[in-house]
């Protein structure tokens, strides 16, 4: 008994293992971003100030012991805003991605499987993919009154259209496929098919797809904010504290540079997990995306 | 012959479709468009008379009709903030902004390709890894954060360079592109990371093929064999050249308020935050009308120099 788990044993470990070294990009990027989430939730009990808590004469300090990555021009405490902010490029990044996913697999669907509709929504898309995302996200933000909710409507609607080109080829393909043929043969409803047939087969890129857009919501978020067309400027965002710092380069550059670091960190760790996921998920799609 | 002109004539429901866009996107938001433009202090009656002025009270289709006729005769309208026309206000600000596209572009180009191959040719060795290293960082680091720190290391600490501002290049081509090396590095370093990422996988690609392994049972050196592949790998290549250009416009949005360009990103951002409606409608039009003829040029480029798709 004992020689034969023995004997088991070891391959099952190697094989775990060789999972894991076979994917360092999955693992370094899955710890990178629980780190950065566990830093969000904890922002109350890790914040050494209220990120609000405005100290005239304590401005532009450089970072020390009592502020740890100084302060900015209100005398505000980065060290702590840095860490609420975290919270906004996550809500972003998670709501943009779930978002733009869901409106996709539903237009692209639509476009794959409902020929009189195809046309339609492609051309529409194919004038969303015409204008450059952020001026689009821009634009939006121009005509409606600067909250986190039309952030994220004004970052999702420019994604929406790479959802649909990557749903609708892949239905294009598994409509000509034998077992959608047969449910369709034996009479399945096209909802039912849809839900029990295609999209299953459809989830190793839409979750790669999804990720991906995750890391651009959080960058294009901040680029907006840092433009001064994002989140309000009340709320502590990575981009708003960018934006604040811009004329301090000179005096004050930790203001910009930490949560700038911050901001990078979640980005690659976004994409480095993308990147995992698709050589873990499909090594075939390592050519699509 | 056929085929060219239905490439181009395709490029007109995309038109049709961005102008929709743009003419729909004031009258999506919740609210009076008229009390848009207005702004949080206009009053009744300046609302009232903004919307007759700019004939905001006729009905939806009239109103589109209305605008697409004086676009398709050029004029993009008037600046409400101005009262400058939006074309002349456009073609004040068009020279930085094109400045940074093309130089950035000319840097991207010249440096990745090179670069991409050498990390196909090399793959798996540790030129690649540096050369994806980079890629991935590249993607990640935000603009802004790296055009910070190059004025902080090179402009502030080094003082090689000027920390912001634009020069004309009337004013000489030394000093017009002193001001341009920072904000162009800053932007090319994204464009070349695309760029490099798409030369290596195509290359690599192309590099299994027999036509390489005849060239190179033959005799030929390696510069030969990888002008072969690169001929070959030419057309993936371009088109991420084309589909960056989204890319790199808006970065250049990005780029020009970090190194004070006054550009054509600069005018947007300052026409959000003065409501002026035209302005920004006029440069999403441009925008994606660039992005659309750039994308048909390399497309009718593949149509002329590669005769598979000739026939």
């Amino acid at each position: 008994m004992a020689a034969s788990t023995t004997a088991l044993q070891p391959p099952v470990v190697a094989g775990r293992w060789r999972w894991l070294r076979k994917h360092p990009t999955l693992i370094l990027g899955g710890l990178l971003l629980i780190a950065v989430a566990v830093i969000a939730l904890a922002a109350p009990a890790l914040a050494t100030h209220d990120p609000q808590d405005i100290d005239p004469l304590a401005r532009l300090q450089p970072p020390s012991a009592d502020h740890r990555f100084g302060t900015d021009a209100l005398g505000r405490d980065v060290y702590s805003r840095a860490v609420w902010g975290g919270r906004v490029s996550l809500v972003v990044g998670i709501t943009v991605a779930l978002l733009s996913t869901a409106i996709g697999v539903v237009l692209g669907l639509l476009a794959g499987f409902v020929r009189p509709i195809e046309g339609l929504v492609m051309r529409v898309m194919d004038g969303l993919m015409a204008i450059p995302g952020i001026l689009l996200a821009i634009a939006l933000m121009a005509v409606t009154r600067a909250s986190l909710t039309t952030v994220i409507v004004a970052i999702t609607v420019p994604e929406v259209p790479r959802v649909v080109r990557l749903v609708r080829s892949l239905a294009l393909t598994l409509r000509e496929q034998l077992f959608v043929e047969a449910a369709r043969a034996i009479g399945t409803r096209l909802p039912q098919i849809l839900w029990r047939h295609v999209l299953p087969n459809m989830m190793a890129p839409l979750i790669v797809q999804a990720t991906f857009i995750a890391a651009s919501a959080v960058l294009i978020e901040a680029a907006l904010s840092f433009l001064g067309v994002g989140v309000p400027a009340q709320i502590p965002s990575w981009g708003n504290m960018m934006a604040e710092g811009r004329n301090f380069v000179a005096v004050a550059f930790h203001i910009i540079l930490y949560p700038g670091i911050l901001l990078a960190l979640t980005v690659l760790a976004i994409n480095l997990l993308g990147d995992g996921l698709r050589d873990a998920l499909d090594p075939r799609l390592a050519r699509q995306l | 012959m056929g085929s060219i002109v239905q490439r181009v004539v395709a490029t007109l429901p995309v038109m049709a479709v961005v102008a929709l866009i743009v003419f729909l996107l004031i009258h999506l938001s919740p609210g009076d468009p008229a009390a848009l433009i207005a702004g949080d202090l206009a009053s009744t009656d300046d609302i009232a008379r903004l919307r007759t002025s700019l004939g905001l009270d006729l009905p939806l289709w009239q109103q589109f009709l209305i605008w697409a006729g004086k676009l398709a005769h050029g004029d993009l309208g008037t600046s409400i903030f101005t009262q400058v026309p939006v074309s002349e206000l456009l073609a004040q600000r068009l020279e930085p902004t094109l400045s940074i596209a093309l130089v950035t572009m000319t840097l991207s180009i010249v440096l990745a390709i090179p670069l991409g191959t050498l990390a196909a040719y090399r793959a798996g060795s540790w030129v690649d890894r540096l050369v994806m290293l980079f890629a991935v960082l590249a993607f990640s680091v935000p603009v802004f954060l790296i055009g910070y720190l190059l004025i902080y290391t090179f402009a502030i600490v080094l003082q090689w360079l000027p920390v912001q501002g634009y020069v004309r290049l009337s004013e000489g081509i030394g000093p017009w592109l002193r001001n341009l090396l920072l904000p162009c590095v800053n932007l090319a370093l994204v464009y070349m990371a695309l760029l490099t990422r798409m030369t290596r996988a195509t290359v690599l690609e192309v590099l299994q093929e027999d036509y390489i392994r005849t060239a190179r049972a033959k005799g030929l050196g390696v510069l030969a064999v990888l002008g072969h592949a690169l001929r070959n790998a030419a057309i993936p290549i371009a088109t991420t050249v084309g589909v960056g250009i989204a890319l790199l416009i808006g970065g250049v949005v990005v780029t020009e308020t970090v190194f004070a360009i006054p550009g054509i990103g600069r005018l947007v951002i300052d026409s959000v935050q003065r409501h002026d409606y035209p302005v920004i409608q006029s440069v999403l039009l441009l925008s994606a009308g660039v992005y659309v003829m750039i994308n048909l040029l390399i497309d009718l480029s593949y149509r002329l120099f590669d005769p598979r798709i000739r026939d």
